[in-house]
């Protein structure tokens, strides 16, 4: 009984967390991309516009859902949902807090990259099931790019595992207690190259979860919408979400593997607070360099990978190994 | 090999000064102008619709109702009406009708008034859903509380007054005068139709 409470409180906080970030981020994103661009952004629905996320999701409610003739029906409605699922069971493995983790894993990263690879799939599915040719372009992209980046990402991912000597996320962080200089992207004493190995992670992080200057499986100035080409009303809104979903956990997977996650830069009063400011911090980062930077080349986008960051993590992981063999 | 370093840290480098750049651009005040809330401030030469000019001494325009405008316009949009009121010197404008859905916007109205009664004016915001919208009366749009009356003079009035009584007077004379000559040509040609009639019968 106690087991069941404990899973259906944890299941509504992530879900009212959730609920309010991705549509409050999409706020900050518009608000952000505003004042970048010397504009105010939303500012007519509510005091600073704070109201237009409820008038954007009343929006998208209230259109009728249209298959095109051309598509695969089953595979078409089932692609959003599948990615906003697979997004939404990550957060069942962030530790928010020393004892506020829904559910402690051992294999805790490991969890995460295997399920988040469904989010790939699912761009590949609603691109191919919509019967269109930009959709479908745009599909293959997205995976071209998913396994150019996922490699860096996980050899980086396995030199922290090597400097924790686990995957549980929990663990990962708790050896990272003490102040800032003890956290893993300063760990010189670990590998000297830590800080190289943190900007691969976060710039693979940003590919992996299709962010611009990234988003070239949307590409809306040459593939129309890319994988959202076909979907309107709460499909489209379900593959928003996703995407900010995706953001939250890849900036709470770089916030735990290497800035400490829950710890105080000072090491004074620890818990789920630096955890946020962290986060949002890097999300806040993510907003910046999205609106900053035009879109990559695909050739750009494969060459920055195969000849920098797959190299670099690779040096990363065996200076790792003989530091860990020497020291 | 020095090549590949060095695509990478130019890379990097313009990589910073972008954000460098997106995070002044971020801090400083937006520049957007909030539409219906406050609206631009046109530049002096904008050519909005023509208006006319108010004269600051008169508080009201310097219309003589010449229709040299009217004349001038190439499309045909202008039309002046005008009356004659005793008491006022030349006529007095009683509407200045701009149809503006046929007007070009050329300036031959503003460079034909010799009295500088009209000019451009700045005023841009005229969307509407209705033809009707757009035929203005300009006097009115310079008046919106109303026309006023024209100044009357009260000597030229009395000048006047005394120029139609003479008139009149001159009008009068001239009527029985013409009555008296008709009354005198009628007896004569009754008795020239009298002797014409004889004629005939003689012949």
């Amino acid at each position: 009984m106690d087991e069941l409470i404990r899973i259906l409180s944890y299941f509504v906080g992530i879900a009212a967390f959730l609920g309010l970030n991705l549509a409050y981020l999409g706020w900050v994103e518009r608000k952000g991309a505003g004042h970048i661009q010397r504009r105010n952004g939303p500012k007519e629905v509510g005091p600073y516009g704070l109201l237009q996320p409820l008038a954007d999701g009343l929006k998208l409610m209230s259109k009728q859902l249209i298959v095109p003739d051309n598509a695969d029906r089953i595979l078409y409605m089932a692609a959003p949902v599948l990615c906003m699922v697979a997004s939404v069971i990550l957060f069942v493995a962030i530790p928010w807090g020393e004892n506020l983790v829904p559910r402690e894993f051992d294999f805790g990263l490991l969890m995460i990259f295997s399920v988040a690879s469904a989010a790939g799939l699912s761009i590949l599915m609603g691109g191919w099931a919509s019967g269109n040719k930009y959709s479908l372009i745009a599909g293959t992209r997205a995976v071209s790019q998913s396994v150019a980046y996922e490699v860096p990402m996980l050899i980086t991912a396995i030199t922290i595992v090597m400097i924790s000597g686990s995957m549980n996320l929990n663990e990962i962080v708790r050896q990272q207690a003490g102040g800032f200089w003890h956290w893993n992207f300063l760990a010189f004493n670990k590998s000297i190259f830590m800080p190289i190995s943190f900007l691969v992670f976060f710039t693979c992080s940003m590919a992996e979860t299709n962010r611009a200057p990234f988003d070239l499986g949307e590409a809306e100035s040459e593939l129309v919408a890319g994988y959202i080409t076909e979907y309107g009303g709460m499909g489209f809104g379900l593959f928003m979400m996703a995407e900010y979903a995706n953001l939250m956990i890849g900036c709470s997977l770089t916030t735990i593997l290497f800035l400490g996650g829950w710890q105080c830069p000072f090491g004074i009063f620890p818990g789920p607070h630096w955890f946020l400011i962290k986060m949002y911090f890097l999300i806040w980062c993510f907003v910046w360099i999205r609106w900053t930077y035009p879109r990559t080349t695909l050739w750009g986008l494969l060459n920055l990978s195969w000849k920098y960051l797959i190299p670099f993590s690779l040096v990363n992981l065996l200076v790792t190994a003989l530091f860990i063999k020497v020291f | 090999m020095s090549g590949y370093f060095k695509y990478l840290f130019d890379g990097i480098k313009s990589l910073a000064i972008g954000l460098k750049i997106t995070n002044k651009e971020f801090l400083t005040k937006p520049i957007t102008l909030q539409y219906p809330h406050e609206s631009v401030k046109m530049t002096p030469r904008y050519r909005g619709h023509i208006e006319l000019i108010r004269n600051d001494e008169t508080s009201t325009h310097q219309c003589v109702s010449c229709g040299m405008c009217e004349k001038g316009c190439p499309s045909g949009c202008i039309s002046v009406k005008s009356k004659k009121v005793p008491g006022v010197k030349g006529k007095v404008l009683t509407a200045y009708i701009l149809n503006f859905t046929t007007c070009s916007l050329c300036g031959q109205c503003v460079e034909n008034c010799k009295f500088g009664a009209i000019r451009f004016s700045n005023e841009y915001n005229l969307a509407s859903r209705r033809k009707e919208d757009y035929i203005f009366n300009l006097l009115e749009r310079l008046h919106p509380e109303g026309v006023p009356e024209p100044k009357v003079d009260p000597e030229l009035l009395k000048k006047e007054q005394e120029k139609k009584e003479a008139a009149a007077k001159a009008a009068a004379e001239k009527k029985a005068a013409a009555a008296k000559a008709a009354a005198e040509k009628e007896a004569a040609e009754k008795e020239s139709a009298g002797g014409e009639s004889k004629a005939e019968e003689k012949s």
